[in-house]
């Protein structure tokens, strides 16, 4: 594959990683030589952040190898999520990385480096080498997390792997990225330049990998892509299920939801969220449900009730019982003077546990002791035992096997039908495609409404990724 | 910008400077040499216990046993240092060796800091009264002198803040591994992801606590002559309020070690001008409490307003 | 059917850790009656329940308050506590048949305590520790000012109350037995307690769940600062009047008897018969240490002993699961 005299950065044969049964990276093999730079695109849960954490150390592979043919010195991350101390000056969060700077006086050399390695990728910048990193916008802070992966720290940086690294910057602050990347290749380094934003891929990769469920699909040359050929690269082939979202809403046309950025739902509908991971979904269904119930107050009939994906930060109240996991949203309605029916407690967690399927002889066994699908369910039964006319579900199916989802998408549809409002976030766009309304999100806005037919993951892919060449 | 991130600090400042100028106000001889020397007299060992407290705020824990440490080694100070100065200087270096060992446990077992100090509590408190097990002792004669020394110019207990301020600043804040230990307040996961042991780093951080813990204790019995073993007590909850009197915050790392010199003098002195305002003696502990309840609000209003300016 | 969950409720109440804080307190009063060879049982039993009773009353609330999650802790129990007693002992005066306005005074006093403290956490968005710290200084000066210059004794009838016994049981014992019944029916049976329970599981969960979790909060404070108030009370009846550092030693003996009784620090999991259990042994420790001759020094290093093992112990089972 590689042109190149020089040895590779960082060879990857066959490299493989293993979450328990599933396979986020499923035998890769890939070279990133000095000049490089390597483009890498895929759709959510294609195995990115996987290579990325294989290439720079976090975890090991579980087969396969992972060699660095000249040492993995000079080989640099900068992280998607911000992973700076917001506590530091721009200067001081060099010294983290930095082991020379132990002498007195390293400070002034802290703040050259940070500043020439600041004016090298971004001229006329404008950051102060000594403010405070949380008082800087969150575009400054990328720009430092990128400045530090560039900067010397001692050595040189070799390979930088930049995973989304214009999410939070305009188009001219990006193009001097693009045009940094472009000079540090040439003058060989190598990137590993991974976004969702296709015409930046283009302008700066010499090569593009196309991940799909833990696996290449396909690795050409930039110029041997165009932009939709790289999108149907990405998706799998799902025309018929536009076909399958019969519309199984009810016949009123009720609006019950509208949000000051267009999140529309009728009653009976099932509203699909979609788009890539962390562009603003889940926030936007966060901030719905919680302005439709309250901090002081709950009644006997929530207005709203939630479907966490995110278990363990969002859903599971990890020291109960499955029974008492169910019931929390129910409390309320069947309490009699303040205190819990634990007779009605228990029937109505017998009953969701028959409806959903919850795989367990003993409903007073600790939650945890379920499966990951199994306690999904519980979140299901918590949400659909109360009458609450709106359900938000926050990518609930993370982890969930094929059985599972089958059982919940039937319950969605009866439940629908019978006049409850779904908002359903999901990551999977088979998923998606189930809705009757989808709207899909890119940088925290929506960017595309479609319905009946328009529902394709064609389409979602297309209003997903950036199309043109510099927005 | 500069003006915001600097902002911790201004508050703090104003605070003090505030309650100076009305202190001189209410009592125009308190300007003076032996005026201030008695109006900061006590801010000594309560701006030490403030900055060893800070140490592990600063880390994102909290001390609870920082007044029965203070205690212990006030009352080792007024026995072991003065009869026996060899074995004292190894005992209270065992007990600074011990706080870091106590952090690092901490962060290996990942243990509730505020229930592990709580529990240390008990046991310094214990260790003391073993150690004197009724008030007495006396302080060495180097450390009585040094406590009472009359510098020019200067009071000796403005003088030592000063020193003090000055000294953790240039550890904490300008030194290489004090910007990494606070960066293990701010994220700690980045400083591990860039090959840092944040077990070293909590242990380190312990230790310094320990360290002036230490000078605490000792301060306190050269100033005081003697001791017991619940002589300084109160010094847990004075230094937590005194780090966040000085800008400091529970979580994320942001301590100001200028900022706690500052908040601990300004405790000291609000009980000085609260006497001075022939307040009712009755109140002056309640206007202690007053004053922390409204600097911390007026930093909630710096806080409300920075972002939005 | 109906008889399963009954059982497995129970099976759950053995395997939780309140059992060892009562095996504990049985160890101690052991040892204490292995030195007199069983003489003076009775007495020991009598006095553990009178003095363990405030610390378990004053536990309980804290217990609540830690049950709502990391950072939350009321550090204004002492103040409190003394408080609540001066200004009931005030308004009664000694003067016969006031009891139950004392009694009014101080619950109001709890009532009014927790409320400012709640405001302050949640109006000035102050750390809890912060803010019942600042606030109880407060506190503590009312208390200093009503309390000035006066020895005022409690009512006759009150102070043989809290000295009293019925069916052999010190009242104080049947007051912070009857409390703990009451707050194990609310955190086992209520909505409330549910809510509370979820809310120091997972503040964020709970909330998605439904949960009002600022009401859940301000009710929890409130409730610490009224059994606060009842034990400064009846502390004050008992020990005939109210002095100011009466409340000093149960601020740390609070937070240790929520932890030695196996609440969880982390929230979420309270333990009302292990803080019974711990407020038991806290006070024979004490007095077998004293039985033995050992010092106020042994006692302490051995309590702090203590402390430090149940949450080394407490992580290591967790890291196993």
């Amino acid at each position: 594959m590689s042109e190149h005299e020089t040895a590779p950065i960082v060879a990857l044969t066959d490299a493989a990683r293993h979450f328990g049964p599933v396979r986020a990276l499923d035998g890769v093999s890939l070279s990133v030589a000095p000049g490089d730079c390597l483009g890498l695109v895929g759709h959510n849960g294609a195995g990115k952040s996987t290579l990325v954490n294989l290439i720079n150390g976090t975890f090991g592979p579980s087969g396969g190898q992972v060699a660095f043919p000249q040492g993995s010195e000079g080989v640099r991350s900068v992280f998607q999520e911000l992973s700076l101390c917001p506590n530091l000056t721009v200067a001081e969060n060099l010294r983290i990385p930095h082991p020379g700077l132990k002498r007195p006086g390293w400070r002034r050399i802290a703040r050259a480096e940070i500043r020439a390695s600041l004016d090298a990728v971004f001229p006329g910048h404008g950051i102060d080498a000594d403010s405070e990193v949380d008082t800087l916008s969150i575009a400054e802070r990328q720009m430092v997390e990128i400045a530090i992966g560039f900067a010397p720290r001692g050595g040189a940086a070799r390979l930088v792997i930049l995973d989304e690294p214009t999410s939070a910057l305009d188009a001219g602050i990006a193009e001097q990225l693009l045009a940094h990347i472009r000079r540090f290749c040439e003058g060989g380094g190598a990137v590993i330049f991974i976004s969702h934003m296709l015409g930046e891929v283009f302008s700066v990769a010499s090569r593009i990998i196309v991940l799909k469920d833990g696996r290449i699909v396909a690795e050409r040359e930039a110029a041997g892509f165009t932009r939709q050929g790289l999108v149907d690269a990405m998706g799998h082939v799902a025309a018929e299920t536009g076909g399958t979202a019969a519309p199984a809403r009810g016949t009123a046309d009720e609006i019950v939801i509208r949000t000051a950025e267009g999140l529309v739902a009728r009653r009976g509908e099932i509203v699909g969220l979609s788009g890539l991971a962390g562009h603003g979904q889940a926030a936007a269904l966060a901030r719905l449900f919680l302005s439709q119930t309250s901090d002081w107050r709950a009644g006997r009939a929530p207005r709203a009730v939630f479907v966490a994906g995110d278990r363990p930060r969002d859903g599971v109240l990890p020291l109960w019982s499955i029974l008492r996991n169910i019931s929390i949203s129910v409390l309320r309605r069947d309490a009699w003077r303040g205190l819990v029916n634990r007779e009605a407690e228990r029937r109505v967690a017998e009953d969701w546990r028959r409806r959903i399927g919850i795989r367990t002889d003993n409903l007073d066994n600790p939650l945890l002791s379920l499966s990951g699908g199994n306690q999904q369910k519980v979140l299901f039964a918590r949400a659909l035992a109360s009458d609450a006319p709106l359900v938000v579900m926050d990518d609930p199916m993370r982890g969930v096997d094929v059985g599972t989802k089958q059982d919940v998408y039937a319950m969605i549809r009866t439940e629908a039908a019978a006049g409850r409002t779904f908002l359903w976030y999901s990551t999977e766009t088979e998923e998606v495609c189930q809705c009757d309304r989808v709207f899909v999100f890119r940088n925290h806005a929506i960017s595309a409404e479609l319905t009946g037919a328009d529902i394709t993951e064609e389409k979602i892919l297309e209003a997903s990724f950036e199309m043109q060449e510099a927005s | 910008m500069s003006f915001l991130s600097r902002h911790r600090i201004i508050l703090p400042v104003v605070s003090l400077a505030v309650l100076l100028a009305l202190t001189f106000w209410m009592q125009p001889r308190a300007m003076s040499y032996f005026g201030l020397n008695l109006l900061f007299n006590l801010a000594v060992p309560i701006a030490l216990a403030t900055v060893a407290q800070m140490m592990i705020i600063m880390v994102n824990d909290i001390d609870l046993s920082t007044g029965a440490f203070v205690s212990l080694v006030a009352c080792i100070t007024a026995t072991f240092l003065n009869d026996a100065p060899l074995t004292g200087v190894l005992i209270l270096a065992a007990l600074v060796l011990s706080y870091a060992a106590m952090g690092a446990v901490i962060h290996a077992l990942d243990l509730p800091a505020i229930v592990v100090t709580l529990g240390m509590s008990f046991v310094w408190g214990g260790l003391a009264l073993f150690v004197l097990p009724s008030p007495g002792g006396s302080s060495p004669g180097w450390l009585r002198t040094l406590m009472t020394v009359k510098p020019p110019y200067i009071p000796m207990a403005v003088a030592a803040s000063i020193i003090i301020a000055v000294v953790t600043h240039l550890l904490i804040v300008r030194s290489g591994i004090g910007t990494v230990l606070r960066g293990v307040g701010g994220n700690a996961q980045s400083v591990a992801r860039a090959g840092w042991q944040v077990t070293w780093l909590k242990a380190l951080a312990y230790g310094l606590a320990g360290l002036f813990g230490v000078f605490a204790g000792m301060a306190l019995v050269g100033l005081t002559t003697s001791a017991d073993a619940n002589i300084a007590l109160r010094y847990t909850l004075l230094s937590i309020a005194g780090v966040i009197l000085g800008g400091g915050e529970f979580t994320g790392g942001k301590v100001s070690p200028v900022g706690a010199v500052i908040g601990a003098l300004t405790l000291t002195l609000a009980a000085s001008f609260l006497s001075f305002m022939r307040l009712p003696p009755d109140w002056q502990i309640g206007a202690q409490g007053a004053i922390l309840i409204l600097v911390l609000t007026a930093r909630l209003l710096f806080a409300r307003k920075g972002p939005a300016a | 059917m109906s008889t399963a969950p009954t059982k497995s409720a129970l099976l759950q109440g053995f395997t939780r850790p309140w059992i060892w804080a009562w095996l504990a307190a049985a160890l101690a009063f052991a040892a204490t009656l292995g030195l007199t060879s069983g003489r003076g049982a009775g007495e020991l039993a009598y006095a553990a329940l009178s003095f363990g009773a405030f610390a378990a009353i004053v536990g309980m609330g804290q217990m609540l308050v830690i049950t709502l999650g990391p950072g939350n802790v009321d550090l204004s129990i002492p103040a409190t506590m003394t408080l609540a007693a001066t200004l009931a002992l005030k308004t009664m005066g000694s003067d016969p048949g006031t009891a139950m306005l004392g009694l009014a005074v101080a619950l109001a006093v709890g009532l009014a305590v927790g409320l400012a403290n709640f405001a302050l956490i949640y109006l000035l968005r102050l750390p809890p520790i912060i803010a019942t710290l600042a606030a109880s200084l407060v506190y503590q000066s009312v208390a200093i000012w009503s309390n000035r210059g006066l020895r005022i004794k409690p009512p006759e009838g009150l102070a043989d109350f809290a000295t009293g016994r019925f069916l052999g049981l010190p009242n104080v014992a049947w007051v912070g037995l009857a409390l703990a019944i009451a707050v194990w029916v609310v955190l086992e049976r209520s909505v409330w307690g549910r809510w509370l329970l979820a809310s120091g599981q997972n503040l964020r969960a709970a909330r998605l769940a439904g949960v009002p979790v600022e009401a859940v909060r301000a009710a929890t404070y409130v409730a610490v600062a009224v059994m606060a108030a009842l034990a400064g009370y009846l502390l004050a009846s008992f020990s005939g009047g109210a002095a100011l550092n009466m409340g000093g030693e149960y601020l740390l003996m609070s937070i240790a008897v929520v932890v030695i009784g196996g609440s969880s620090i982390a929230g979420g999991n309270s333990n009302v018969p292990g803080v019974w259990g711990a407020a038991l042994f806290m006070f024979l420790v004490v007095s077998t240490l004293n039985s033995y001759g050992a010092g106020a020094g042994v006692r302490n290093l051995l309590t702090g002993a203590i402390i430090i093992a149940i949450v080394i112990a407490a992580s290591t089972r967790r890291v196993r699961r």
